[in-house]
């Protein structure tokens, strides 16, 4: 049995003050305006969920004076909602049944603190009606719908008939449970393929399956009702048509308990990755003033239908021609509700506490609420970008971005701090980073720079997949649907590939890499010291090996020989503090190249990571670069450009010639081999010693992050040896199944 | 290449001094060869064939070439002979042609098919990994003449200029390191007795001005043509690497096979590194392992890097091939001092030294019983996280290896919770003692992160005598004299408290972390002895926590100077490095100590 120590900073009183201190910093991301409310709410709120929502909900009751009460599991003892909150209660073991969703625990801690409402965030109890319930019991106020709106809306079969019955237009599908696998197929023969298989409780696309063939639904009908059962406790589906190339855009509404409710501008959630979502923006470019107030109005009227109160959301589908379909109604807040606050200047947490403590929302007049710009929300996750997995670890270098062009223009959501753990039992979101501009454009633009200047290491993370989606052209013109990651990076996303070797930007790199060797090859020499320039490049040969990987995950180097010599005579020097100025001249290149005669003007501040780079073409065209400087590796230096890590080798010509000699180490043969893919837990094992598989036959299922993920038989052959069983935890890379060979 | 200079203008002088010996048959008086025409003459004739070299080296050794001619005192050139203008020419382009052949042949070493075959195998030759293991143009060659003596089995007719090794002196980050390249191409690079010479000398010179000696060994083994003369050769390199050690670094990176004999002066000196598939180590090969123990292993099973890099411990630390290998190793040369008489390096460093990691203060867990990666918590105060790890593949249980605070390169001893708790243990115990004698015999500071349960218990380790080896960690903490600072991070239990650097081992400055907990053993097995006859022992366990599951007491007793914040710990590092700076400390005069071996 594991001993749990009083935390010493806190039964000491050693630290704990020094500690509080410093962390006011971590607010200063959130801006969300002035507090617009004078009247009494609330004295405590408990908030019944952990990371950045808890970190958010925290936010705004400070604003409004409300002392807050932090719950947490083992996992958590440390994280940042918990130094956030007044106080904070332990609630249980890491694994979220025993802690967040331990319903009993949490109301020993309202009851503990005293607190008078709970606000549950997003996921967890936050459309649990039976919790509610138990609140409403206890006398305990719950920041959210009524137990009936919530009951009616969270069931996405009701909540379908019930929209029907408001006006709503639906999508055509099954109005029921679904027994089992047979009634499963014969309703989707019934009502046609592809069909969409989801749990009558889920929500964030778990427990939910597309199947386009019999075998499909098969597949799919178990593992939701697997999915759904472990992640909701309630294995119920439901089956409806899935509608191809669909956009899905959501109407957020404000309702008060004095009957008074507003619609606010629509959000676009298209970018989307196994059904979650990935890339969000309000508000759409595909949707009209005309198409908004329809949606808006049909939103309203199914919220006035049950009586609805608080924050919610009502997500359709519309189809190219505007036509627009109910799916289901969230009862709760969104994870991408800053971007409405952005546009709107709505505060929706403080809405919702109004709306608990029974006052009237801020504005009670639908004319009132006016589009005030654009902004985007990027979801940045700790997760390999190539296939979607989670990656858990410590993040040992964090550092979010700054704002970009004016105040407040940048926010970023987070629950963690640098050397915070990304673990494997909870959602592996590291941020919700979102910029606003007065245009689409300029929203954009600051969220490509932010996606540039935001470090993360320690874990794989997403931001080089949603560098590359901001700036694809098609998500630039605002020509998405629910399909575009599927279309456009049909096998994930294998990192930013230069056009062509020789061509400005792999010259432009090199030369960024060249220059940051240098200096710190500057700094090893013995008797080097800040005061004077510290190293003469002269006339410099580099040769730059700069690597870049194909759809099928084979890597090939982008090989430049440059010859740069320093445009004045100290090559590298100090320009401040720490500041190190270098500008270099492209004399020639191993190739013919425009970019010979170009100039690249290096700053970089040694103590942070990021290097600004300004380039001058021969034309004189100025464009400038920010690359994140990660480390030294053994032969060259760690960047990050445009969200991509590159290891480039930086060698003289003479070391470069004789790098062909080197030889590849021998790569561990995987072809008769199963790996675990990522840290998790065996949720069961389908074959044993001897026998007979196919390939692309199921052999094991690994549970990570609540999302079952089938491990497939690579080849065709006969089964050697099974080294786990259900329920073993397991690490990256560890092998699970070996075949014959 | 960078080599020919040097050796060059040596031989030139040599010409010139030759003809200052034929004077008989030219009087001084009779003198009137203008100067200028002949040192254009002997200045062009050496440009011809030096542009035909046609390397950089070439540049530069024109250059050098005219300015060590004009150095010339006037006298020697008035003592030209006469007859210098018309025939001499011919015949000192002769001798330098003759020169350079012998050159040419040392350069080629083994001919052009051994060294295909070399590049084949996926290794350099001896000169090609001096070029890119030294600064650029460094590297000056001693003994490019050298051949062997041996006159038995036809192998006076078999001779090769440079005798299989290259040796000189270069710089690696502007210092200066002396160097020894075997090569592999020129009689499988194996020892003769010239051979063995010419790595003596470097050795003797490295010792004499106090600079490390760098060998890369790619070797077939002992000549054996040579007899006891090779064996003799190997045993005079021993005594140097003994005599040198403590006294310059030595490094040896293992680039090829190295077997037999040879295996022990790698074994002597003070860091070993393999190249990764390229490189074995080992006393006997597999083919007589089958013929004694008819035991069947291949070279790499028996001696390859990932043996001797996690099981063995005789490598420090294993590359992935020649270039990453010579790289790295310019990486670990700037964290060593030139000699024991020379302070660590101080360089420059842009990391404040009063950044304040606030990770720090959250990354011990409050539960007791989790890990947390201590690499991460020396990268987190180390100057730009930069830590060179020295055998990061054996008893992970402790870490070892170089960084820098403040710009001074010092010695990090930590033990790594993530492995068995940070136990110690035999092999971890050995891995640190040795490593800490390192830093003392060099003047490294040693900065000590410590979390440790204990010395492992078990059979298995009583018998192979934790006593005795958990004894070399202690003894080498307790003889060290140079500044030591540590850190307690969590657990100091029992004899381990004691071992790691603690206040009683004349630790100069001793912190503790809050979570900090000092004590004879964890609460559960303290409370188990203390309480044997009581039923209740949750209520006895809760009071050892509060009494002893912190650092109150140790503090108290002043066997910690401090209890700091952790994010607070690399500037007060920094401040105690610089206070310490003038520490001097020597133990009682003797022969030499008796480490428990």
């Amino acid at each position: 049995m594991s001993f749990i120590r009083p935390t010493l900073f806190k039964s000491h009183n050693l630290t704990r003050l020094s500690f509080a201190a410093k962390q006011t910093p971590a607010f200063k991301r959130f801006y969300f305006g002035p507090c617009r409310t004078t009247e009494k709410t609330f004295d405590k709120i408990l908030i019944a969920n952990r990371g950045e929502i808890a970190c958010r909900v925290i936010r705004t009751a400070k604003k409004m004076g409300i002392k807050t009460v932090a719950i947490y599991s083992d996992a958590d003892a440390e994280s940042l909602h918990v130094r956030l909150a007044d106080e904070a209660v332990r609630v249980g073991p890491p694994p979220t049944s025993q802690s967040y969703l331990n319903v009993p625990a949490i109301l020993d801690a309202i009851k503990k603190t005293g607190a008078q409402a709970v606000h549950p965030g997003y996921g967890f109890l936050s459309e649990n009606s039976h919790f509610v319930k138990q609140l409403e019991d206890n006398n305990v106020v719950f920041i959210g719908p009524g137990e009936y709106a919530m009951q009616a809306m969270g069931d996405k079969i009701q909540s379908k008939i019930i929209a029907k019955e408001a006006g709503v237009n639906v999508i055509p599908g099954f109005n029921g449970v679904v027994e089992n696998v047979e009634h499963a197929k014969a309703i989707a023969n019934e009502i046609g393929y592809p069909i969409m298989i989801k749990a009558t409780a889920g929500g964030g696309g778990k427990g939910m399956r597309i199947a386009r063939s019999e075998e499909e639904v098969m597949e799919g009908f178990r593992l939701s009702t697997e999915e759904s059962k472990s992640s909701f406790g309630d294995s119920r589906l439901l089956v409806e048509r899935f509608i191809d190339t669909p956009r899905h855009i959501e109407i957020q509404l404000i309702a008060d308990k004095n009957g008074n409710y507003i619609y606010l501008p629509e959000r676009e959630c298209s970018i989307q990755r196994r059904n979650q979502k990935v890339i969000e923006e309000a508000p759409s470019t595909h949707i009209d003033a005309a198409t908004r107030k329809a949606m808006g109005e049909q939103a309203v009227a199914l919220a006035k239908n049950v009586g609805y109160s608080s924050a919610g959301t009502v997500e359709f589908l519309v189809d190219p021609h505007r036509n627009f379909f109910f799916l289901e109604m969230n009862t709760r807040l969104q994870v991408e509700h800053p971007i409405t606050e952005y546009i709107t200047g709505f505060d929706l947490v403080e809405e919702m506490i109004r709306s608990a403590a029974g006052l009237n929302l801020s504005t009670t007049n639908q004319a009132d609420v006016n589009l005030k710009g654009w902004a985007i929300e990027s979801r940045v996750y700790a997760e390999d970008p190539v296939n979607y997995l989670p990656s858990i670890g410590t993040l040992s270098k964090y550092i979010e971005p700054k704002d970009y062009k004016q105040e407040h223009d940048v926010r970023c959501d987070s629950g963690i701090t640098e050397g915070s753990e990304i673990s494997m039992y909870y959602d592996p979101m590291i941020c919700k980073l979102s910029t606003f501009g007065q245009t689409r454009q300029a929203a954009l633009e600051a969220m490509e720079h932010s996606l540039d200047t935001y470090m993360i290491t320690g874990v794989n993370h997403n931001i080089p997949l949603l560098r590359s989606v901001i700036s694809h052209p098609e998500f630039q013109a605002g020509r998405i649907s629910t399909g575009f990651l599927g279309q456009f990076y049909p096998h994930g996303y294998h990192g930013y590939k230069f056009s062509q070797p020789y061509t400005e930007e792999p010259i432009m790199l090199s030369v960024v890499a060249a220059a940051v060797k240098k200096i710190l090859a500057a700094r090893s020499v013995s008797g080097a010291s800040s005061s004077k320039a510290l190293y003469d490049f002269a006339s410099t040969n580099v040769v730059t090996s700069i690597p870049q990987s194909t759809e099928d995950g084979e890597t090939y180097r982008v090989d430049t020989k440059i010859n740069i010599k320093p445009s004045n005579s100290k090559s590298i020097e100090m320009a401040g503090e720490n500041e190190f100025a270098c500008e270099a001249q492209i004399i020639s290149a191993g190739e013919e190249t425009s970019a010979v005669g170009s100039k690249l003007k290096i700053n970089w501040n040694i103590s942070s990571p990021f290097i600004n780079a300004e380039y001058v073409g021969k034309d004189g065209t100025l464009s400038t670069l920010v690359v994140q400087y990660l480390g030294q590796s053994a032969l060259g230096v760690n960047l990050q450009y445009k969200g991509t890590k590159f290891n480039v080798n930086v060698l003289s010509p003479e070391a470069y010639g004789l790098s062909k000699f080197m030889k590849e180490q021998p790569k561990l043969d995987t072809s008769s081999l199963v790996l675990a893919p990522m840290p998790g837990t065996i949720a069961s094992v389908n074959v044993k010693p001897g026998d007979e598989v196919s390939e692309g036959m199921e052999v094991a299922v690994i549970e990570a992050m609540k999302m079952q993920n089938v491990l497939r038989s690579p080849r065709s052959g006969i089964i050697k040896s099974v080294l786990v069983k259900q329920g073993d935890a397991v690490n990256g890379d560890d092998i699970l199944v070996e075949l014959e060979k | 290449m960078a080599a020919i200079p040097a050796l060059l203008i040596l031989s030139i002088q040599q010409i010139i001094h030759c003809h200052n010996h034929i004077p008989s048959k030219s009087p001084h008086k009779e003198l009137s060869i203008p100067p200028r025409l002949n040192l254009n003459r002997l200045s062009n004739t050496l440009e011809m064939f030096s542009l035909r070299l046609g390397s950089v080296a070439s540049r530069s050794m024109r250059s050098t070439l005219r300015t060590s001619l004009s150095r010339l005192p006037a006298a020697s050139l008035a003592a030209l002979p006469r007859h210098y203008s018309s025939a001499p020419a011919i015949r000192a382009s002769d001798l330098v042609s003759k020169i350079e052949k012998k050159r040419q042949a040392s350069i080629i070493g083994g001919g052009q098919k051994r060294i295909d075959s070399q590049h084949a195998k996926g290794k350099l030759t001896a000169r090609e990994r001096i070029d890119v293991l030294l600064d650029p143009e460094t590297f000056r060659e001693y003994d490019a003449f050298v051949e062997h003596t041996c006159v038995d089995f036809g192998m006076e007719k078999n001779k090769i200029t440079g005798d299989g090794v290259v040796t000189g002196v270069g710089k690696i980050n502007g210092r200066t390191v002396y160097i020894f390249s075997q090569d592999f191409t020129t009689f499988g690079g194996s020892l003769s007795k010239t051979f063995a010479k010419k790595i003596c000398k470097i050795m003797d010179k490295a010792m004499l001005v106090g600079a490390p000696v760098i060998g890369l060994n790619d070797s077939g083994g002992a000549r054996i043509q040579e007899g006891v003369d090779s064996l003799a050769g190997y045993a005079e390199i021993f005594q140097r690497n003994v005599l040198a050690s403590g006294v310059v670094p030595q490094i040896s990176l293992i680039m090829g096979p190295c077997a037999g004999g040879a295996v022990y002066s790698p074994a002597l000196t003070d860091f070993v590194f393999m190249v990764k598939n390229t490189s074995y180590l080992f006393v006997t090969g597999p083919d007589v392992v089958k013929t004694v123990t008819n035991e069947d292993i291949t070279q790499d099973e028996l001696g390859g890097a990932k043996v001797h890099t996690t099981k063995s411990g005789v490598a420090h630390g294993a590359f992935e091939n020649d270039i990453e290998a010579l790289s790295m190793l310019r990486t670990l040369m700037s964290y060593l001092p030139q000699s024991n008489r020379d302070a660590t390096p101080k360089t420059f460093t842009a990391d404040p030294p009063s950044r304040a990691d606030d990770a720090l203060d959250t990354i011990v867990p409050p539960d007791s019983t989790k890990p947390y990666d201590m690499v991460s918590v020396i990268k987190r105060i180390v100057d730009d996280s930069g830590f060179f790890e020295i055998m990061p593949d054996f008893a992970k249980n402790i870490i070892v290896g170089f960084a820098r605070i403040g710009g001074k390169s010092v010695g990090v001893v930590a033990n790594q919770p993530l492995i068995s708790s940070g136990v110690l243990d035999i092999s971890s115990s050995v891995k640190a003692a040795r490593f800490v004698r390192f830093c003392d015999a060099f003047n490294f500071p040693i900065v000590t992160f410590v979390d440790v349960p204990g010395f492992l218990p078990g059979s298995k380790q009583e018998h192979n005598g934790i006593i005795r080896e958990g004894a070399k960690l202690l003894y080498a903490y307790a003889e060290c004299t140079v500044p030591k600072i540590t850190v307690i991070t969590r657990k100091a239990y029992g004899g381990a408290y004691d071992v790691m650097s603690s206040k009683h081992l004349r630790g100069d400055i001793n912190y503790a972390w809050p979570t900090a907990e000092i004590a004879v053993m964890g609460a559960k097995g303290a409370v188990e002895i203390i309480f044997r006859n009581s039923s209740d022992r949750s209520q006895a366990e809760a009071e050892y926590v509060d009494k002893f599951a912190n650092p109150l007491p140790a503090a108290q007793r002043g066997f910690l100077d401090d209890i700091i914040i952790p994010s607070t710990t690399r500037s007060r590092i920094i401040e105690d490095l610089e206070v310490l700076e003038s520490k001097r400390l020597k133990n009682p005069y003797k022969k030499h100590s008796n480490l428990p071996l």
